[in-house]
């Protein structure tokens, strides 16, 4: 078994997959920590769906598919962040709309403009991502290496702000801090991993990227550092495992992946239990 | 001139007033006590002075050796902080970030005001707990320690002792007190009113429109209080 590893890590493609599914996982669990905490959980699942109806707009256009996805996504984004602290339509309500709404009008769009002659195989990749991970270019992999430090130094240069924004907007807003703008920064690096984790895992699934690390983390420690921190080793550590294991046997890559994150989480509850039960 | 003076002023939500004809003044080291019924206008009132809401009409002024960014708050309890996985000294430590600016980490000189702060309390022992684990008297101290780290002038509470058993309300008010006789202002907005009134120097009662304000002792033999803690209609 190790030697056909150490075959299949000798070709490129699979050494990008590595790459991109390290750095890409990375980013969301940083950020996951942060909206599953706001009650944001659900935004991922919209977004990704905005980003979908995009990819298919792009493709029926036949336009690069990011220089669509990501602008659409950041503004969804902004719009839907945004709604939740206005509060006219419930932000719940908001999601769901325009996450279902975009599903259908993206299924539309390819059904009917359709370029090429397997539809229902194209909407899946979409949707499951399947392969599109093993198939980056060099061009791919720069963008998303480039796009995912951008969305660590921003959490890193911001982390104090974003740690207050999430525990208490009230008071941070009270005393100075333009909750507003860091809201915003949050909306927009959400977007940007959102539309970089579809190549990984594929639209339906990048929320489990961004929630399970999160919440995993969340069963153990006890200090939002500790919490990032964690999110951060388990998120890496679960699609690592979740590529190899589809690259050995031939599962599709984003379910395996999202099927290692519940495996961990499940350990990590359990683990929880014990030592509360233990302190107890 | 007073720290905070309020003239004439109308407070409301989408342009309908809820309180008219506020006028009163917060000179430094006052503890000034704020109640009134639900819906009266206190939230509304609390806001405008937190720069979170407009005033309709009139005009709340604040001294200049005020920053408005240097303002202590105490917020009301979230949700979200119901589950929070975060340990004591990191909350205390996120009422300084108002002096950060635009530097990413805290300075040495805030770690120490957070330390004191949490000594202050006597929270230094919990520092590495975890929030969501703590009772309720000692989340309102974690959040008092943070909200003090904020200002050396003016703190701001909303409601702090709501849900508090009445030990743990008489410990929160007496450190209170003890931060106000520190030479901090305090304004606090309260329905415990025979509690916020036993440490308050000044009170502000109002009930859509201001119906006292001047200092307690005056305020404890006028018909408003003696209406409205008997329970009675204040109107």
């Amino acid at each position: 078994m190790i030697e056909t590893l150490t075959h299949y890590l000798s070709f490129t493609f699979v050494q990008y997959a590595l790459i991109a599914g390290v750095l890409i996982s990375l980013c969301a669990s940083l950020l996951g920590v942060s909206l599953v905490l706001k009650r944001y959980s659900m935004i991922g699942d919209g977004l990704s769906h905005v980003a979908f109806g995009a990819l298919a707009v792009a493709a029926v256009c036949s336009l690069a598919p990011m220089t669509v996805t990501l602008p659409v996504t950041i503004v969804a984004a902004v719009i839907l962040l945004g709604i939740n602290s206005n509060g006219k339509i419930k932000g719940d309500a908001a999601i769901a709309m325009i996450s279902v709404g975009t599903l259908a009008f993206g299924y539309l769009l390819m059904n009917v403009f359709s370029v090429s002659s397997n539809i229902s195989g194209d909407v899946c990749t979409t949707l499951f991502g399947s392969t599109s991970i093993l198939t980056l270019t060099n061009s791919d992999i720069i963008l998303c290496t480039v796009l995912a430090i951008v969305v660590i130094l921003v959490f890193v240069i911001f982390y104090h702000k974003i740690f207050a924004v999430t525990f208490d907007e009230g008071f941070a807003n009270a005393t100075g801090t333009n909750t507003k703008l860091y809201n915003n920064l949050i909306a927009v690096v959400t977007a940007v991993v959102i539309v970089l984790a579809m190549n990984l895992v594929g639209a339906l699934l990048v929320s489990a990227l961004i929630i399970f690390p999160a919440l995993t983390a969340m069963r153990v420690f006890k200090s939002f550092f500790s919490v990032i921190i964690g999110a951060a080793v388990i998120s890496v550590f679960c699609t690592l495992t979740g590529l190899i294991i589809a690259i050995i046997g031939g599962t599709p890559v984003g379910s395996t992946i999202v099927i290692a994150d519940i495996v961990v989480f499940a350990i990590f509850t359990l683990i929880g239990k014990i030592t509360g039960r233990i302190k107890a | 001139m007073a720290l905070i003076e309020c003239k004439n002023v109308s407070l409301g939500y989408e342009g309908k007033p809820i309180v008219t004809g506020l006028d009163f003044e917060v000179n430094e080291g006052d503890y000034l006590c704020i109640i009134g019924e639900n819906g009266s206008g206190k939230s509304t009132l609390m806001k405008s002075l937190l720069g979170q809401k407009s005033v309709i009409s009139g005009k709340i002024s604040f001294d200049r050796s005020l920053n408005r960014k240097e303002i202590g708050y105490l917020p009301q309890q979230t949700v979200v902080q119901k589950d929070f996985p975060a340990s004591v000294r990191e909350i205390v430590l996120s009422g300084c970030l108002n002096g950060c600016g635009l530097k990413p980490f805290y300075s040495a000189s805030q770690k120490k005001t957070a330390a004191e702060n949490m000594e202050k309390l006597s929270i230094s022992d919990i520092a590495d707990r975890c929030y969501r684990e703590l009772s309720g008297g000692q989340q309102q101290r974690v959040l008092l320690a943070r909200a003090l780290c904020a200002t050396k002038k003016l703190l701001i509470l909303d409601e702090p002792v709501a849900g508090l058993d009445p030990l743990v309300t008489q410990n929160l008010y007496s450190m209170i007190k003890e931060i106000n006789q520190n030479g901090i202002t305090v304004i606090m907005v309260s329905h415990d009113m025979n509690g916020a009134i036993e440490n308050a120097s000044h009170i502000l009662h109002i009930g859509n429109t201001p119906l006292f304000f001047g200092k307690k002792k005056d305020y404890l033999k006028s018909d408003v209080c003696r209406i409205f803690s008997q329970g009675g209609d204040a109107q």
